[in-house]
Protein backbone atom coordinates (compact mmCIF):
# COMPACT_ATOMS: atom_id res chain seq x y z
CA UNK A 1 0.00 0.00 0.00
CA UNK A 2 1.63 3.27 -1.03
CA UNK A 3 1.19 6.25 1.20
CA UNK A 4 -0.44 8.82 -0.93
CA UNK A 5 -0.14 12.60 0.46
CA UNK A 6 0.98 14.92 -1.88
CA UNK A 7 4.54 14.94 -0.90
CA UNK A 8 4.60 11.45 -1.46
CA UNK A 9 3.37 11.34 -5.13
CA UNK A 10 5.74 14.23 -6.04
CA UNK A 11 8.41 12.18 -4.81
CA UNK A 12 7.45 9.16 -6.28
CA UNK A 13 6.59 11.05 -10.02
CA UNK A 14 10.17 12.28 -10.10
CA UNK A 15 11.39 9.03 -9.94
CA UNK A 16 10.20 8.01 -13.52
CA UNK A 17 12.27 11.00 -15.37
CA UNK A 18 11.13 11.23 -19.66
CA UNK A 19 13.20 8.52 -21.44
CA UNK A 20 15.89 9.95 -23.62
CA UNK A 21 14.78 11.10 -26.91
CA UNK A 22 14.80 8.28 -29.74
CA UNK A 23 14.74 4.92 -27.30
CA UNK A 24 11.04 5.10 -27.24
CA UNK A 25 10.57 5.37 -31.00
CA UNK A 26 13.28 2.49 -31.89
CA UNK A 27 11.25 0.50 -29.64
CA UNK A 28 7.98 1.07 -30.94
CA UNK A 29 9.40 0.39 -34.19
CA UNK A 30 10.44 -2.62 -33.45
CA UNK A 31 8.09 -4.82 -35.42
CA UNK A 32 8.69 -3.29 -38.53
CA UNK A 33 12.38 -3.94 -38.01
CA UNK A 34 11.75 -7.76 -37.30
CA UNK A 35 9.36 -7.64 -40.47
CA UNK A 36 12.44 -5.79 -42.43
CA UNK A 37 14.96 -8.79 -40.66
CA UNK A 38 12.52 -11.25 -42.37
CA UNK A 39 13.12 -9.78 -45.71
CA UNK A 40 16.68 -10.27 -45.13
CA UNK A 41 17.05 -13.52 -44.16
CA UNK A 42 14.34 -14.58 -47.27
CA UNK A 43 16.81 -12.65 -49.53
CA UNK A 44 19.86 -14.41 -48.16
CA UNK A 45 18.04 -17.70 -48.92
CA UNK A 46 17.59 -16.95 -51.81
CA UNK A 47 21.08 -14.91 -53.18
CA UNK A 48 24.39 -16.91 -52.03
CA UNK A 49 26.25 -13.60 -52.56
CA UNK A 50 23.80 -11.44 -50.57
CA UNK A 51 24.45 -14.27 -47.76
CA UNK A 52 27.67 -14.28 -47.43
CA UNK A 53 27.77 -10.28 -47.80
CA UNK A 54 25.46 -10.38 -44.96
CA UNK A 55 26.87 -12.69 -42.85
CA UNK A 56 30.35 -10.65 -43.08
CA UNK A 57 28.93 -7.78 -41.78
CA UNK A 58 25.93 -7.99 -39.87
CA UNK A 59 25.79 -4.51 -38.80
CA UNK A 60 26.68 -2.62 -42.37
CA UNK A 61 23.74 -4.68 -43.71
CA UNK A 62 21.41 -4.28 -41.48
CA UNK A 63 22.59 -0.09 -41.82
CA UNK A 64 22.08 -0.81 -45.86
CA UNK A 65 18.63 -2.02 -45.66
CA UNK A 66 18.25 1.21 -43.53
CA UNK A 67 17.89 -0.82 -39.42
CA UNK A 68 19.47 0.89 -36.69
CA UNK A 69 21.65 -2.39 -35.88
CA UNK A 70 21.55 -2.24 -32.35
CA UNK A 71 22.70 -5.02 -30.28
CA UNK A 72 19.41 -6.75 -29.84
CA UNK A 73 18.79 -6.91 -33.75
CA UNK A 74 22.19 -7.66 -34.99
CA UNK A 75 21.16 -10.36 -32.33
CA UNK A 76 18.54 -11.20 -34.04
CA UNK A 77 19.44 -11.27 -37.54
CA UNK A 78 22.56 -13.55 -36.31
CA UNK A 79 20.06 -16.04 -35.25
CA UNK A 80 17.60 -16.17 -37.89
CA UNK A 81 20.70 -16.36 -40.28
CA UNK A 82 21.90 -19.29 -38.24
CA UNK A 83 18.33 -20.88 -38.33
CA UNK A 84 17.94 -19.95 -41.91
CA UNK B 1 -11.00 11.49 -16.64
CA UNK B 2 -8.72 9.69 -19.61
CA UNK B 3 -9.93 6.41 -20.80
CA UNK B 4 -7.11 4.39 -20.17
CA UNK B 5 -7.58 0.25 -21.26
CA UNK B 6 -5.73 -2.31 -18.64
CA UNK B 7 -2.70 -4.14 -18.97
CA UNK B 8 -3.80 -7.25 -19.76
CA UNK B 9 -6.48 -5.63 -22.35
CA UNK B 10 -2.95 -3.94 -23.86
CA UNK B 11 -1.01 -7.08 -24.04
CA UNK B 12 -3.91 -8.96 -26.14
CA UNK B 13 -4.14 -6.35 -28.31
CA UNK B 14 -0.38 -6.83 -28.91
CA UNK B 15 -0.85 -10.18 -29.42
CA UNK B 16 -3.04 -9.74 -31.84
CA UNK B 17 -0.60 -7.49 -33.67
CA UNK B 18 -1.90 -4.12 -33.07
CA UNK B 19 1.13 -1.54 -33.95
CA UNK B 20 -0.61 1.16 -31.79
CA UNK B 21 -1.49 -0.95 -28.65
CA UNK B 22 2.60 -1.97 -29.23
CA UNK B 23 3.14 1.84 -29.22
CA UNK B 24 1.11 2.33 -25.89
CA UNK B 25 2.58 -1.06 -24.51
CA UNK B 26 6.06 0.79 -25.12
CA UNK B 27 5.12 4.01 -23.91
CA UNK B 28 3.70 2.64 -20.78
CA UNK B 29 6.57 0.72 -19.45
CA UNK B 30 9.52 2.63 -21.24
CA UNK B 31 10.49 4.87 -17.64
CA UNK B 32 9.52 1.94 -15.64
CA UNK B 33 12.52 -0.18 -17.58
CA UNK B 34 14.51 2.73 -18.01
CA UNK B 35 14.57 3.37 -14.40
CA UNK B 36 15.34 0.60 -13.31
CA UNK B 37 18.44 0.23 -15.08
CA UNK B 38 19.17 3.66 -14.53
CA UNK B 39 18.61 4.14 -10.84
CA UNK B 40 18.15 0.47 -9.70
CA UNK B 41 21.37 -0.96 -11.22
CA UNK B 42 23.42 2.21 -11.72
CA UNK B 43 23.56 1.68 -15.78
CA UNK B 44 24.60 4.56 -17.64
CA UNK B 45 24.94 5.07 -21.51
CA UNK B 46 25.56 2.14 -24.00
CA UNK B 47 24.58 -0.10 -21.35
CA UNK B 48 21.49 1.48 -20.27
CA UNK B 49 20.16 1.82 -23.77
CA UNK B 50 21.13 -1.47 -24.92
CA UNK B 51 19.41 -2.78 -21.62
CA UNK B 52 16.48 -0.82 -22.61
CA UNK B 53 15.96 -1.92 -26.29
CA UNK B 54 16.73 -5.60 -24.95
CA UNK B 55 14.04 -5.97 -23.13
CA UNK B 56 11.37 -4.53 -25.88
CA UNK B 57 13.15 -6.95 -27.81
CA UNK B 58 12.50 -9.83 -25.29
CA UNK B 59 8.94 -8.56 -24.69
CA UNK B 60 8.19 -8.38 -28.17
CA UNK B 61 9.50 -12.46 -29.05
CA UNK B 62 8.10 -14.05 -25.75
CA UNK B 63 4.69 -12.02 -25.45
CA UNK B 64 2.46 -15.42 -26.38
CA UNK B 65 4.68 -16.78 -23.66
CA UNK B 66 3.20 -14.89 -20.94
CA UNK B 67 1.12 -17.05 -18.67
CA UNK B 68 -1.31 -14.26 -17.69
CA UNK B 69 -1.61 -10.81 -19.77
CA UNK B 70 -2.09 -9.23 -16.34
CA UNK B 71 1.49 -9.98 -15.18
CA UNK B 72 3.18 -8.09 -17.93
CA UNK B 73 4.30 -5.51 -15.38
CA UNK B 74 6.22 -8.23 -13.20
CA UNK B 75 7.43 -9.91 -15.82
CA UNK B 76 9.14 -6.70 -17.57
CA UNK B 77 10.48 -6.02 -14.21
CA UNK B 78 11.80 -9.21 -13.70
CA UNK B 79 13.21 -9.33 -17.29
CA UNK B 80 14.44 -5.51 -16.68
CA UNK B 81 16.58 -6.88 -13.60
CA UNK B 82 17.66 -10.13 -15.26
CA UNK B 83 18.90 -8.20 -18.32
CA UNK B 84 20.73 -5.89 -16.10
CA UNK B 85 22.54 -8.16 -13.88
CA UNK B 86 24.01 -9.68 -17.08
CA UNK B 87 25.06 -6.12 -18.63
CA UNK B 88 26.92 -5.76 -14.73
CA UNK B 89 28.26 -9.48 -14.99
CA UNK B 90 29.68 -9.53 -17.92
CA UNK B 91 31.43 -6.06 -17.55
CA UNK B 92 33.00 -8.23 -14.52
CA UNK B 93 31.54 -4.90 -12.03
CA UNK B 94 29.88 -6.92 -9.83
CA UNK B 95 28.72 -10.47 -8.80
CA UNK B 96 25.49 -10.24 -8.62
CA UNK B 97 24.95 -11.32 -5.03
CA UNK B 98 27.37 -8.55 -4.12
CA UNK B 99 25.25 -6.15 -6.10
CA UNK B 100 21.63 -7.18 -4.20
CA UNK B 101 23.26 -7.30 -1.08
CA UNK B 102 24.91 -3.98 -0.85
CA UNK B 103 23.32 -1.78 -3.31
CA UNK B 104 19.95 -1.62 -1.44
CA UNK B 105 18.65 -2.31 -5.12
CA UNK B 106 15.17 -4.43 -3.78
CA UNK B 107 14.15 -1.11 -2.29
CA UNK B 108 14.80 1.04 -4.84
CA UNK B 109 12.78 -1.14 -7.34
CA UNK B 110 10.08 -1.37 -4.70
CA UNK B 111 9.98 2.48 -4.60
CA UNK B 112 9.67 2.29 -8.54
CA UNK B 113 7.13 -0.17 -9.14
CA UNK B 114 5.03 2.26 -6.17
CA UNK B 115 6.04 5.22 -8.73
CA UNK B 116 4.91 3.32 -11.62
CA UNK B 117 1.66 2.81 -10.01
CA UNK B 118 1.39 6.95 -9.33
CA UNK B 119 2.49 7.30 -13.00
CA UNK B 120 -0.96 5.18 -14.07
CA UNK B 121 -2.61 7.40 -12.50
CA UNK B 122 -1.66 10.50 -13.74
CA UNK B 123 -2.28 8.98 -16.84
CA UNK B 124 -5.52 8.50 -15.96
CA UNK B 125 -6.18 11.51 -14.52
CA UNK B 126 -5.72 12.67 -18.13
CA UNK B 127 -4.75 16.36 -19.48
CA UNK B 128 -4.28 19.23 -18.22
CA UNK B 129 -3.06 17.51 -15.37
CA UNK B 130 -0.78 15.43 -16.53
CA UNK B 131 1.45 17.45 -18.26
CA UNK B 132 1.38 20.48 -15.59
CA UNK B 133 2.64 17.32 -13.24
CA UNK B 134 4.77 15.74 -15.52
CA UNK B 135 6.53 19.19 -16.51
CA UNK B 136 7.20 20.16 -12.34
CA UNK B 137 7.71 16.89 -11.26
CA UNK B 138 9.39 14.64 -14.15
CA UNK B 139 11.14 17.53 -15.81
CA UNK B 140 11.86 19.62 -13.39
CA UNK B 141 10.50 22.95 -15.03
CA UNK B 142 9.69 26.31 -13.30
CA UNK B 143 6.09 27.92 -12.46
CA UNK B 144 7.51 30.18 -15.26
CA UNK B 145 7.88 27.47 -18.00
CA UNK B 146 5.42 25.65 -16.89
CA UNK B 147 3.11 28.68 -17.47
CA UNK B 148 5.10 30.01 -21.31
CA UNK B 149 4.40 26.38 -22.02
CA UNK B 150 0.56 26.43 -21.65
CA UNK B 151 -0.05 30.02 -21.87
CA UNK B 152 -1.17 30.00 -18.25
CA UNK B 153 -0.03 33.00 -15.62
CA UNK B 154 2.81 31.95 -13.91
CA UNK B 155 1.49 32.73 -10.83
CA UNK B 156 -1.28 30.21 -11.28
CA UNK B 157 0.63 26.98 -11.46
CA UNK B 158 1.49 26.45 -7.97
CA UNK B 159 -2.24 26.40 -7.35
CA UNK B 160 -2.80 24.27 -10.57
CA UNK B 161 -0.23 21.90 -9.62
CA UNK B 162 -1.90 21.96 -6.39
CA UNK B 163 -5.66 21.28 -7.41
CA UNK B 164 -3.71 18.24 -9.77
CA UNK B 165 -2.48 16.80 -7.21
CA UNK B 166 -5.59 16.08 -4.96
CA UNK B 167 -7.35 14.90 -8.07
CA UNK B 168 -4.45 12.37 -8.48
CA UNK B 169 -4.60 11.50 -5.04
CA UNK B 170 -8.18 10.95 -5.17
CA UNK B 171 -7.53 8.55 -7.80
CA UNK B 172 -5.16 6.62 -7.07
CA UNK B 173 -7.42 5.83 -3.47
CA UNK B 174 -9.75 5.00 -5.49
CA UNK B 175 -7.31 2.12 -6.54
CA UNK B 176 -6.15 0.75 -3.76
Amino acid sequence: MINYDEQRIGELLRLLPAVPEGWVRAAQELPQARAELAAIVARAEEDAVFRAKVVADLEAALEAEGIDPIPSVVAALRVRLDQA
Amino acid sequence: MAETITDAQLVARCRAGDQAAWNELVERFSRYVYAIAVQGFRLQGHDAEDVFQEVFARVYEHLDRLRSDEAIRPWIAQLTRRLCIDRLRAGGRETPSELEETAGVDERLAALDDALTVRAGLDAVGEPCREILDRFFCQDESYRAIGDALALPAGTIASRISRCLTKLRSELEGRS
